[in-house]
């Protein structure tokens, strides 16, 4: 389909502005703009007809099922666009004085409550943005914290390797060494390789509980155990929180703090790669770390804002993806305590009886029962018929399902990770699973069609290589 | 209580069942007892929609709303247009993913690629991102494109925004990175300082500068780039992007990277964001830039395809040596900003920019009359201080009053005004007949 810039005609416009009224400054002549400024040149009508195209050819949630392993893809409810889109929270500049936000800081006052409670944690920040962002946050609470002890030999992180590709990369990004220490055969810490692991240099660990592979950490304690009694502390990357909400916290396991994505946990929409919000929770000792606005209440119910003495500083301007937050809050005051861990039941129900009904068929890469998501092993089917996880991914595209993740967590080969989540009702995991099995048959009686999959999409499968040696990364006027 | 689950409990039964547990505690026994929380949550029990919506308007009408605002500082009031909200509303963009399956998700694709072009357009460089956290993140994560193995220090210029330095060092800390603030002069990065800072330092990566400053004056830039180009460092520019239009772009000046923060293409203010930042270099440093990047490419019938590309330099793939953490970025702040570019066109960005300028110094000549002298006497975008000899809380209580958010106080003698071209010239002449009867004390603040 075109471009938008390569539709319409030069000189067509909109009528948006009224005339200037008052006298038009002129540009200083040497700082004036010089080279062409190309834009497109539409109509209303145009460009609204444009992006309806360019919406029917994205599958969202609202499409059809989105079982999208470690990303949370449930659905996000309307209520939450109409208290985001309220006036009293779009049209308030970050920069007014406390009294005249108010209602600003209960939000932020409520939800960090909200969280602490969830998380088992003492205070929060809503600044970062995202859930990587929230792990470089929590890594500079660790650093911060050690750095304040004067205890300069703590240079290296841990990481699983099964963990996200987020986790050694933030932990780069705050000049940490990465010790990444081989999973054991059930999937989980492999408690001697991590006894191996910690000593005098260890700033912390990263992990998630449920894990990359959806199954909890029976060791936990343990894990965390073995980490403080080396000094290091336990950053808790709350991807996976979605399983055990209400159930199991964070801080009960012993993390010293986490991000938790609401992006993901907190039914927030995903917007096609954000804005999401990754907020950053810590026990008691690490608050005067946070970075950003604490908000205090007083005897009269006034909100304040508080900066911790030793703060980090700010991760990111003014008080994160405040609409964001605003619509996370809408979700849990609407759940409350009943409905928060009836969500997580019911994500670990979906993918429990997913993994169950595809057990007889497709390999497990763990054979037990999983928490909210589940990762399938295809590399027997691969080797047997050709066809691997991505063939099988692309045959799903043709039945209107959005495939799991791929080739994640690296630990498993040809890996598909399902993850249902608990808005879906029980025929749309029966399909999704009807279809699977049906890609599975298909694998082996006519793999052919599924190397060439998918055959009714807008486009067939793209040329990557192609791509990444000869960048086009944007549109070129010819003029 | 709310819920989206929409399995009734008979069904839940039935397929506990069918999943081989007795029941959900049977389910969850892979979870050991030590660590389950044996209580429920101490949090509020749960609403019905009404009640939800109700109290989030409570809470909302806790906020005051001001019908005029002359504040900026990062945040800009500018007008948006109907189809921006219309079309960043589509369930489609919202509710899908980081576009993975590149043949179901060719419309979110294909609109980034679109936005990478128009930020290319707008600085003049190569190739853009498809996004970062807002402006202060993209210019944090500006730092590392420019190291290497013997160049390592930053440099900031002291007129930029203080929220964006504060979120550089903060980086910095995280990276180990000396940053070093260069001084400012008469409203300006001081150049003679920065010059001598640089000719001393081997180990100069990098110079940042805003245009126009945090103070709203035009640096000159290009002779900032011939500076930090002749110690051999890279010139980093955050840039203002409704000023583009009519302003020399980041690529005319000679900088190496141009950041900035996408607030003012169409998102309001919400109280700090979620906003977007955008990042652009040219094509010698395009492997080094952090985030996503959309490709064209073909499918395998030779058509048109969009897709993630470039991925060799990301954490999925490098893991701790990625150019970057960045996975989720803020990709629906770049649909409004691509759709509010694409709706204002060449001329209506020009308009914008220009009343906004043009406001902006028809409200400092009046305020000047009115006794607020202004700090600086530099050339200037939308944004200018003056002194404020009543007191800067006192004037603010007193435009508050009339329902006008003032400048940003500074200091208690100082503002920093913004306009924009939703400024009328009544609204800005009431703002300076409510200031002159502060100044001559015939307006009590309440």
């Amino acid at each position: 389909m075109k471009l938008i810039f390569e539709i319409g005609s030069e000189g067509r416009k909109l009528s948006l502005l009224p005339e200037c009224d008052v006298p038009e400054t002129a540009v200083p002549e040497k700082l004036k703009r010089r080279s062409e400024l190309h834009l497109p040149h539409l109509s209303e009508n145009e460009i609204s007809r444009h992006y309806t195209k360019l919406a029917k050819r994205t599958h969202g949630v609202n499409d059809g099922f989105y079982p999208l392993g470690s990303c949370t893809m449930k659905y996000n409810p309307k209520v939450n666009e109409e208290t985001a889109a309220l006036k009293g929270f779009t049209r308030v500049h970050p920069l007014q004085r406390e009294d005249t936000v108010q209602g600003s800081l209960e939000v932020i006052k409520t939800i960090s409550d909200s969280l602490c409670e969830i998380a088992g944690m003492d205070a929060f920040t809503m600044q970062p943005a995202a859930g990587a962002h929230g792990e470089f946050t929590g890594l500079l609470l660790i650093k911060a914290y050690h750095t304040d002890h004067n205890d300069s030999r703590r240079t290296k992180i841990i990481v699983p390797d099964s963990a996200h590709g987020t986790n050694p990369a933030s932990a780069a990004m705050c000049g940490y060494e990465i010790v990444s220490i081989p999973s054991a055969e059930d999937g989980c810490v492999d408690l001697d390789a991590l006894r191996a692991a910690v000593g005098e240099d260890t700033a912390g660990l990263m992990l998630t509980n449920p894990n990359t592979v959806g199954l909890f950490d029976k060791n936990i304690t343990e894990i965390t155990r073995i980490v403080h009694e080396a000094g290091g502390l336990c950053y808790y990357d709350g991807a996976n929180l979605n399983a055990v909400m209400g159930l199991v916290r964070p801080g009960d396991m012993g993390f010293d703090c986490v991000h938790i994505n609401l992006h993901k946990t907190f039914s927030t929409p995903h917007g096609g790669g954000g804005p999401g919000s990754g907020p950053v929770g810590c026990k008691e000792f690490l608050k005067p770390f946070l970075p950003g606005y604490q908000i205090t209440v007083d005897d009269s119910g006034m909100y304040h804002y508080s900066v911790g003495d030793k703060t980090v500083g700010a991760v990111k301007q003014f008080h994160g993806n405040f609409s964001v937050v605003v619509r996370a809050l809408t979700y849990i005051l609407f759940l409350g305590k009943e409905g928060i861990p009836e969500a997580s039941s019911n994500a670990v129900l979906n993918a429990n009886y997913m993994r169950k009904k595809l057990d007889d068929l497709y390999t497990m890469a763990y054979d037990t029962t999983c928490m909210h998501e589940f990762v399938m092993d295809l590399s027997e089917l691969k080797h047997r018929t050709g066809c691997s996880a991505l063939d099988v991914a692309k045959g799903l595209l043709d039945y209107g399902i959005h495939p799991p993740t791929m080739y994640f967590p690296l630990i498993v080969h040809e890996a598909l990770m399902v993850e249902p989540t608990e808005t879906e009702p029980r025929e749309v995991l029966d399909e999704a699973i009807e279809v699977l099995r049906k890609l599975y048959e298909t694998a082996e009686s006519d793999p052919e069609s599924l190397h060439s999959a998918p055959h009714t999409t807008v486009i067939g499968r793209p040329d990557e290589v192609g791509a990444a040696r000869h960048p086009i990364v944007r549109y070129i006027w010819e003029d | 209580m709310g819920s989206y689950v929409p399995n009734t409990k008979a069904e839940q039964e039935a397929m506990l069942k069918e999943a081989g547990y007795s029941g959900f505690e049977d389910m969850f026994s892979c979870i050991p007892e030590e660590n389950r929380l044996k209580r429920p949550l101490n949090i509020p029990s749960g609403l019905s929609e009404m009640e939800v919506l109700r109290k989030m308007e409570e809470i909302a009408d806790k906020n005051t709303v001001f019908k005029s605002i002359f504040r900026g500082a990062g945040a800009y009031n500018h007008y948006i247009p109907a189809i921006v909200k219309s079309v960043s509303t589509k369930e489609e963009f919202v509710t899908t993913y980081t576009p993975y399956q590149a043949e179901i998700s060719q419309g979110i694709l294909q609109s980034i690629f679109e936005f990478q072009t128009m930020i290319c357009e707008l600085t003049g460089m190569d190739v853009a991102n498809a996004s970062h956290y807002d402006g202060a993140t993209a210019a944090a994560e500006s730092i590392p494109m420019c190291q290497d193995r013997k160049r390592k220090t930053a440099y900031v210029s002291e007129a930029a925004h203080p929220g964006v330095i504060q979120v550089m060092k903060t980086y910095c800390f995280g990276s180990g990175t000396r940053l070093v603030e260069v001084p400012a002069r008469d409203g300006l990065t001081d150049m003679e300082e920065l010059e001598t800072l640089l000719k001393e330092d081997p180990a100069a990566a990098c110079v940042y500068i805003q245009q126009p400053n945090f103070y709203g004056n035009f640096e000159d830039a290009e002779k900032i780039a011939e500076i930090t180009h002749t110690a051999g460092a890279k010139l980093v520019m955050g840039v203002n992007p409704i000023s583009l239009a009519i302003i020399q772009s980041p690529a005319e000046a000679g900088a190496d990277i141009a950041v900035g923060d996408g607030q003012p293409l169409g998102m309001p203010i919400a109280y700090g964001g979620p906003y977007v930042g955008f990042m652009a270099t040219n094509s010698k440093m395009m492997r080094k830039l952090p985030g996503r990047i959309v490709g064209e490419t073909t499918d395998d019938k030779g058509e048109r395809a969009f897709v993630l590309t470039l991925q060799a330099r990301e954490q999925h793939i490098r893991r701790e040596k990625a150019s970057s953490n960045i996975c989720s970025n803020q990709d629906l702040c770049t649909l409004i900003a691509s759709v509010y570019m694409a709706a204002m066109g060449k001329d209506g960005m020009r308009a914008v920019a220009t009343q906004s300028m043009s406001k902006a110094h028809y409200l400092a000549e009046q305020l000047e009359g009115a006794g607020f002298r202004p700090l600086y006497r530099q050339d200037f975008f939308n944004e200018f201080i003056t002194d404020c000899p009543c007191g800067s809380q006192k004037l603010m209580k007193a435009l508050e009053n009339h329902g006008i958010l003032g400048g940003l106080p500074i200091t208690e003698n100082a503002i920093l005004w913004c306009a924009t071209e939703m400024n009328t010239k009544k609204d800005m002449d009431d703002v300076v007949t409510i200031a002159k009867a502060v100044m001559e004390g015939k307006e009590a603040h309440a």
